[in-house]
């Protein structure tokens, strides 16, 4: 009985009685969503446009961030940085291209996979050797991003807002609102959408597929260039990044591998769901439940909609 | 010419079901067991014995253990590194709660608890398939690190949350602990990875092998065949995890020693995830070759600047190392995705029209 009440009636009563608390803890898992949905969103691009399931775009975000903060250490000003950084992206989706996609273009799912995380362990390498394996601060400042604090008045407390994170969003929601602009009205964008509808009727329009490969990636890339900056600014960056880009998995399940709504719906879920979940239910389980919660959400869903939550309904035929 | 089966008659169903129906192999696997046995340890240091054969045999065991779930069965796993943990901490447990029975027999029970782990996170894959199935396997490994870090009952409350080999014996000889020499404990893997090894194919050739290749060619039609997908691809899980599982309780028991939590972390599944694409899905031979490629290869570039008298900061080295070892997974990949084994077996094929191209 008592562990029900600490189960279904505790946290709840803990949530009625400090709301501010709830909305900050609400608030903080909304900042980490929009981070994994950023991580899903990498992710839903490729697999959309090339059917590869890229392992490697959680490294891709340490990579980019790392170039970014190196370059500014060598001596480079931030924007010049940036931009920079923006060139190594290009360069590497064009060598991934060259390299890795066009060579196993046909090949099983499982086998681009394996590639992807090939790719991971090689930037992994590259990244440590160019750039030291040591975590690095994120030239905040340099780049004009606010870092001050925000106190807002809510149910007699205060809540506590980073401008960080409220940069963060608002950079994220901008950057998909380009995105879906840039599918729906240019040209690119309706041969990206041509090609992750159907490869070969896409072909036979004259659509060259290594093209839109390389666009993709690079796109891809842009997303980990600002998600890196961003996940950099609110702790360092570092390779442990890498792992926590792990966490857009579950998002991917929820969301489905397809559906960039998808990925950004399934951030939010995760982010919000797995914080409050080790705010009022870690305790019981003696904490640091957030490290398997979302993918145990996420495990519980698949049960129920196997395609996830917006995914294309999978038909099979013998 | 020198791999050539004309002129062996098969005249009994069993001779012709038999895992090596041709001679040129049971040569050839005779001429290795020897050189495991007698050759390896005459000639090897106490270094090559200790990082190089026995992690390679132990690795070898865990890969066959996925072989059979991914390359047999057809399920993607990704939670291999937790499953391997779950037989460390069962043979951890059953060792120091009984230690008056024989060591190996609780190795090689440990796995049968892994085997229930596994069917518990297999049951997903009745419903789902491939890349989705690969993302929730992460589940089991995440969820199962987080119990080996906080469960303290598992590490009998250790205050460094690791678990230690005990001191044990067989027939008077220290096989696993500190005591024990590197000679004693690569008889010890050798015996028992040969023996799994065995059992495995034997279980991939029949009846219940071919009932999962059946799963893994196209799940409905097999069913349409009259296949029944829930045991057949949990019977895949469990007996996958148990191979895992056993290979964990080794790697803790023969090779390492001691190992924390984070030995069963997620690059451990990814390790063994490519022995088994590098070796060969659904081979066996794949997976020793895919092993000892894997676990090799690193300790090689490794020493291989020092032999030839270049000095390099070992943390250069780490770098290089995983450069060189993920250029050389796509380079596979693209070049032979059939892995090892299919070069093998193209190699056979050459020995046997030779000297003649075709």
């Amino acid at each position: 009985m008592d562990l029900l009440t600490a189960i279904f009636v505790d946290p709840f009563v803990r949530m009625g009685a400090n709301p501010t608390f709830l909305v900050q803890v609400i608030w903080e898992g909304f900042v980490s969503g929009v981070l994994y949905a950023l991580v899903a969103l990498g992710f839903v691009l490729i697999f959309k446009a090339s059917g590869v399931f890229n392992f490697a775009q959680g490294i891709m975000v340490v990579f980019a961030a790392l170039a970014l903060v190196g370059l500014h250490e060598g001596g480079v000003p931030a924007w010049p940085a940036l931009a920079a950084a923006v060139g190594i992206m290009l360069v590497l989706a064009i060598g991934i291209e060259r390299v890795v996609l066009r060579p196993l273009v046909n090949q099983p799912d499982i086998i681009l996979l394996m590639a992807t995380i090939g790719l991971t362990r090689f930037l992994v390498g590259l990244g440590e050797m160019v750039f030291g394996g040591e975590p690095k601060v994120m030239i905040t400042e340099a780049l004009g991003i606010p870092t001050g604090i925000l106190r807002l008045p809510l149910f007699g407390r205060n809540l506590i807002l980073k401008e960080i994170d409220i940069t963060a969003a608002v950079v994220a929601i901008l950057m998909v609102t380009f995105l879906a602009v840039f599918f729906a009205r240019t040209k690119i964008g309706r041969a990206l959408r041509a090609v992750a509808d159907d490869h070969q009727a896409a072909l036979s329009v004259g659509i060259s597929l290594n093209r839109i490969w390389v666009i993709v990636w690079f796109a891809a890339g842009i997303v980990a260039l600002v998600t890196g900056i961003m996940w950099g600014a609110r702790s360092q960056v570092s390779f442990d990044l890498e792992v926590i880009a792990l966490k857009a998995l579950p998002v991917l399940i929820l969301g489905g591998f397809t559906s960039v709504p998808g990925a950004i719906v399934g951030g939010l879920l995760i982010g919000v769901g797995e914080k409050i979940g080790e705010i009022y239910w870690g305790r019981l389980l003696g904490g640091g439940i957030e490290s398997w919660l979302a993918y145990l959400i996420a495990l519980g869903f698949l049960l129920f909609r196997p395609q996830g939550l917006f995914g294309e309904k999978i038909i099979e035929r013998v | 010419m020198f791999y050539r089966e004309v002129g062996q008659f098969k005249s009994t169903y069993a001779a012709d079901m038999a895992i090596f129906p041709i001679r040129q192999d049971r040569i050839g696997i005779a001429v290795l067991l020897a050189v495991a046995v007698v050759v390896i340890p005459l000639l090897a240091n106490d270094f090559v014995l200790a990082s190089i054969m026995i992690p390679g045999l132990i690795f070898t065991l865990a890969a066959i253990g996925l072989n059979i779930l991914t390359g047999y069965a057809g399920q993607i796993s990704l939670g291999t590194g937790a499953f391997m943990g779950v037989g460390a901490y069962a043979a951890f447990k059953l060792a120091g709660a009984f230690p008056e029975v024989n060591v190996l027999v609780w190795i090689l029970l440990s796995g049968f608890f892994s085997a229930a782990v596994g069917v518990v996170f297999g049951l997903p894959s009745l419903r789902i398939k491939g890349l989705y199935l690969a993302v929730t396997t992460l589940a089991a490994q995440f969820f199962l690190e987080w119990c080996f870090i906080r469960i303290g009952w598992l590490t009998d409350y250790s205050s460094s949350g690791a678990i230690e080999a005990a001191r044990r014996s067989f027939l008077g000889v220290s096989i696993t602990g500190p005591e024990a020499t590197p000679l004693a404990r690569y008889f010890a893997v050798l015996g028992m990875v040969v023996f799994l090894t065995f059992i495995a194919s034997n279980l991939v050739h029949g009846r219940i092998g071919r009932t999962w290749m059946m799963v893994r060619d196209m799940d409905i039609a097999a069913e349409l065949m009259g296949v029944k997908l829930l045991p057949a691809k949990l019977s895949a899980f469990a007996v996958s995890s148990y191979f895992a599982g056993v290979a964990g309780a080794m790697m803790v028991f023969f090779w390492l020693g001691a190992a924390e939590p984070s030995a069963f972390g997620i690059s451990l599944s990814f390790q063994v995830l490519f022995m088994v694409i590098i070796g060969g899905l659904g081979s066996m031979i794949g997976s020793y070759f895919g092993a000892a490629f894997i676990w090799a290869l690193p300790v090689v570039i490794k020493f291989a600047p020092g032999l030839f008298g270049f000095e390099i900061q070992s943390a250069t080295v780490e770098h290089v190392n995983s450069m060189i070892v993920g250029a050389l997974i796509i380079f596979f990949l693209i070049v032979e995705p059939h892995g090892l084994a299919r070069l093998w077996g193209v190699t056979k094929q050459k020995l046997r029209v030779w000297p003649f191209p075709w």
